[in-house]
């Protein structure tokens, strides 16, 4: 069932860039190709066993003399990263192209990313991990780079060199891993259970560094954060959106998995650490956030901060091999959530930053004003994105905000008071730019602004749905992740 | 003498002569033809080579050797030679005399396979001196074209000089351990400095064949100037014989200090100035002769590590192939589109020649080692070795250029994939290498995710003596 919902995307992409279709007919295939791959997904959901490791597992050899094969399977980490990557998947390539050119290949594309991303959370196997890794550079670099707009190229190569800098990183950390093994297996469960690096010090401490610059490039911290904005300000809305809300925690999904359960000692070691860099990035994003006068920038950069959030709570999780177990654990969960908050929520605020760029193609905030009256339904949608974005309670992004850093403050006291101010920063951006949109007088070239169209509003009203479900009723989410499990023996 | 022993070997002499003679009788338009007798040559040499696929012995007193090494180097060059012919016909059709072409191409294959068959260094001197000769013909084919000249004339000067270095280090390292046989050579004492003068003068002479520094200078301009499929093989066959002779001679010599960390700064240094030359080349086909120069860098990482990783020669093998398959297929894209090397003509071309530039992509995101393109499956195999053998920071130089690296490919991918088309449509070679590309490329997908049973294969190949 996994492999139907990597391989279908796929295939599904092959057809679509040799078979001469129309552009409505793509459109079509395309959404029901992510349709059926989120469908395939929920199946394995409902079949899911909270807390009992890994489930739905397959395995194929591939490379027997490497140790390699196509595993797949799913736990409480994976499984709603997935999930929640099917969900926005279907909203992007729903979303109406904002120009409507080579539609076949834009499809194409996207579904390639797809098959891609999907593959990335749900195999056990790492070497098919790093494939699956720079296969989303790939079909990211084509869409930023073909349907983007402004100074497209250079930021799609940008995007490029930089990630593909941090995935070479990541894949010499994880030979040297894996050569640890004897005889070799790229098996990550087996490697779970070895922990093969425990006992070492600086070879180990090398790896993990390996580790963590390669996924702080993608996740993105600070100082490696600087391919994020032109990224975001040029690639399409969609593109956009997938960027944040499904490339990002490719990051954090590899720090989890890779850094933290195979490393648990060295993790432990070097946590503090790697908890100052995520406290920069919360400060640091929210700071340059709000000085930004473009739209997209703005967001971007808070992308920066919610993800240091998401690292500060894997830090916390990962900063003792045994003690503090109830702390570590409500972190952990406390990070799955925000991913998973944060990829719906970072998902429509894109969306919506699309929409504008659909309209105006314009992202600066000071040519805007007064469009509550034009728009409402645009500001009820950009508002609650931005609300639950800023952490308000009774949406998503607070569940997870409030358990990282009741976990960071059993930990590091210290850090956590620091990191709070970035919630403060947060928050007044936020509320500046929705009354800098809505508020004040509209410029005339603004009057002929139209509200969300029919579509738009469905999607975002799914997405938002989610995070309003998310934040009332948390319980089925925190369920599923069942972080105690992955603390102690890795499957969850 | 067990002659069937070098049976494919002669299968490409009788199929050189067989060329030679129907060159003499055909007329000028039929010369084309003179590629079945290279093709049936080549075909019988890939069979009879296969049929040899088990063999691990010393034949002909010691100087061949018929193992692992020499199977994959047979099997990899023949196939690579075929994929140049083929496009021979068309692209000289309008050449006054090319049915040489076929019997002088044959004769450079065969010097290259018997570079890395042979175990005696006499052996290797000759098979090097039949590669090169035939090699500086092959690039300065085009006698009434300035830049095929020069290539030429380029690639003669710097190989003569190479190949007196080569000779004047086989004599050294002869006159001190007193043999030239590798059986002989294996494991001998090689410290006085003479000998060990005369083992890095062979490198060079070898990094000459190779396109690695030192002698590295000729492949951007063989690659540029030479007839495509001249360059085509150029850049890939003798690199395919040098990097294994190479390999056979690092393993002879497991206890001599010097000889690997000199392989690992050549390495460096030759894919670091690869990289850095190509960055900002305005021509495609130099740009992939300096790509080329800092693919040999790569290949060289395995060679460091021979014998201090179990999997270095797999890994080398692998990688070798990769190479060897993506250059072709830019190459077969490039003289499908008539050998225009500015890199404005690209521009558009995923719109005007959707399978081409679909090709020249795959065949660049290949030699950049994007999964699950076989280039991906070869640099895995060096990263792996590299570490596995002790030299993790030849593996991050390796890293390091490949991020650069990437970004010269792209400035060819962008400008084809998100330019708008000029008005014109490009002038094409015709079927055979608009065919070659397309499967050039499939099959650089399709052996990366395939990569297993042939790397378990090549994981069973040994090295002699």
């Amino acid at each position: 069932m996994l492999t139907f919902a990597i391989l279908l995307p796929f295939a599904a992409a092959t057809l679509l860039a040799f078979a001469p279709l129309s552009g409505g007919l793509s459109r079509a295939i395309a959404v029901a190709t992510a349709a059926l791959a989120l469908l395939a997904l929920v199946v394995v959901w409902a079949g899911f066993t909270p807390g009992a490791g890994f489930q739905a597992e397959m395995e194929i050899p591939w490379i027997p003399a490497l140790g390699v094969a196509w595993r797949v399977g799913v736990d409480g980490i994976s499984l709603p990263l997935a999930l929640m990557s099917g969900l926005l998947f279907i909203a992007a390539i729903a979303w109406p192209m904002e120009r409507e050119v080579n539609a076949r290949q834009y499809y194409a594309w996207f579904l390639f990313l797809e098959g891609a991303s999907l593959g990335l959370f749900l195999t056990l196997d790492l070497l098919l991990f790093y494939v699956f890794f720079d296969l989303s550079l790939v079909g990211m670099y084509f869409l930023i780079g073909r349907w983007g707009h402004g100074d497209a190229q250079r930021a799609a190569l940008k995007f490029f060199l930089y990630t593909l800098a941090g995935s070479l990183l990541i894949l010499l950390a994880i030979i040297a891993l894996v050569l640890m093994t004897d005889p070799l297996t790229f098996d990550m469960r087996e490697l779970i259970a070895l922990q093969p690096v425990a006992g070492m010090d600086l070879r180990a401490g090398l790896i993990l560094l390996g580790l963590v610059i390669g996924f702080a490039i993608k996740t993105p911290l600070f100082p490696v954060h600087t391919w994020l904005p032109p990224a975001h300000v040029d690639a399409p809305g969609p593109a956009s959106a997938i960027l944040a809300g499904v490339l990002l925690k490719m990051g954090t999904y590899g720090l989890v998995r890779i850094a933290m359960q195979m490393m648990r000692e060295t993790f432990a070691t070097y946590a503090l650490a790697i908890a100052i860099v995520a406290l920069i990035s919360i400060l640091w994003g929210s700071i340059v956030a709000f000085a930004q006068e473009n739209l997209k920038r703005r967001i971007a950069y808070t992308s920066v901060n919610h993800m240091g959030y998401a690292v500060l709570g894997i830090a916390v999780a990962g900063s003792a091999v045994t003690g503090h177990e109830a702390a570590r654990d409500l972190a952990l969960t406390g990070a799955m959530v925000e991913m998973v908050a944060h990829g719906l929520i970072t998902g429509a605020l894109f969306l919506i930053a699309g929409a504008f760029w659909a309209r105006t193609q314009d992202y600066e905030l000071g040519h805007y004003g007064g469009l509550a009256g034009n728009a409402p339904r645009m500001m009820a949608a950009m508002g609650l994105a931005s609300f639950a974005s800023l952490g308000l309670p009774g949406l998503a992004g607070f569940v997870a905000e409030v358990q990282i850093f009741i976990g960071a403050f059993a930990i590091w006291p210290w850090l956590a008071a620091l990191a709070l101010l970035g919630l403060i920063v947060t928050a007044a951006l936020f509320l500046g730019m929705l009354q800098r949109i809505f508020f004040g007088d509209r410029p005339p070239v603004l009057d002929g602004f139209a509200d969300l169209s029919r579509t738009e509003i469905g999607i975002l009203a799914a997405l938002l749905a989610l995070v309003v479900l998310i934040g009332v009723w948390p319980a089925w989410l925190l369920d599923m992740i069942g972080a105690g499990a992955a603390l102690t023996f890795g499957g969850g | 003498m067990p002659v069937a022993d070098l049976g494919p070997e002669i299968a490409l002499i009788a199929g050189a002569i067989a060329a030679l003679l129907l060159a003499m009788v055909l007329p000028q338009r039929r010369l084309g033809w003179c590629l079945t007798p290279a093709l049936a040559a080549l075909a019988v040499a890939a069979l009879w080579a296969f049929a040899q696929a088990g063999a691990a012995r010393l034949t002909f007193s010691g100087t061949w050797a018929l193992d692992g090494v020499t199977f994959w180097a047979r099997g990899m060059i023949v196939v690579a030679t075929a994929l140049c012919l083929t496009l021979a016909p068309r692209w000289f059709e309008a050449d006054r005399r090319h049915g040489e072409f076929y019997t002088m191409t044959l004769f450079s294959a065969l010097g290259a396979i018997a570079m890395a068959g042979a175990t005696d260094l006499l052996q290797l001197v000759m098979a090097v001196l039949l590669s090169s000769v035939t090699g500086y013909v092959l690039a300065a084919w085009h006698r009434d074209w300035a830049l095929s000249v020069e290539a030429g004339m380029k690639y003669f000067l710097i190989g003569a000089l190479a190949n007196a270095l080569l000779v004047i280090g086989v004599i050294l390292v002869m006159g001190m351990a007193g043999t030239s046989d590798y059986a002989a050579l294996k494991g001998a004492e090689v410290s006085s400095p003479l000998a060990l003068t005369g083992l890095a003068l062979i490198v060079s002479g070898l990094a000459f064949k190779l396109g690695a520094v030192p002698g590295h200078a000729w492949m951007p301009d063989v690659a540029e100037g030479a007839p495509v499929p001249a360059a085509a093989f150029l850049t890939v066959v003798p690199k395919i014989g040098a990097a294994l002779a190479l390999y056979r001679l690092v393993h002879l010599f497991p206890e001599t200090d010097m000889l690997r960390p000199l392989i690992a700064a050549l390495s460096v240094l030759t894919m670091t100035l690869g990289n850095l030359a190509a960055l900002w080349q305005k021509d495609v086909r130099r740009l992939i002769g300096w790509s080329s120069v800092s693919q040999s860098g790569y290949a060289l990482m395995a060679v460091a590590v021979a014998d201090l990783a179990p999997r270095a020669l797999p890994s080398l093998i692998w990688f070798l192939a990769a190479y060897a398959l993506a250059n072709l297929t830019a190459f077969a894209v490039i003289a499908h589109l008539r050998g225009r090397t500015a890199l404005a003509d690209y521009a558009g071309l995923a719109r005007t020649q959707p399978a081409m530039a679909a090709a020249l992509i795959v065949a660049f995101l290949s030699l950049v080692g994007i999964p699950p393109l076989i280039g991906f499956v070869g640099k895995l195999g060096l990263f792996l070795v590299t570490i596995d053998g002790g030299y993790a920071w030849l593996a991050l130089a390796a890293v390091l250029n490949t991020v650069a690296s990437l970004f010269y490919y792209a400035r060819v991918i962008a400008p084809m994939y998100f330019a708008a088309p000029p008005d014109a449509r490009p002038a094409t070679l015709g079927r055979a290498s608009g065919a070659m590309a397309v499967l050039c490329a499939i099959a650089l997908i399709g052996l990366g995710i395939l990569s297993g049973p042939f790397l378990a294969q090549a994981f069973g190949g040994i090295v002699l003596p």
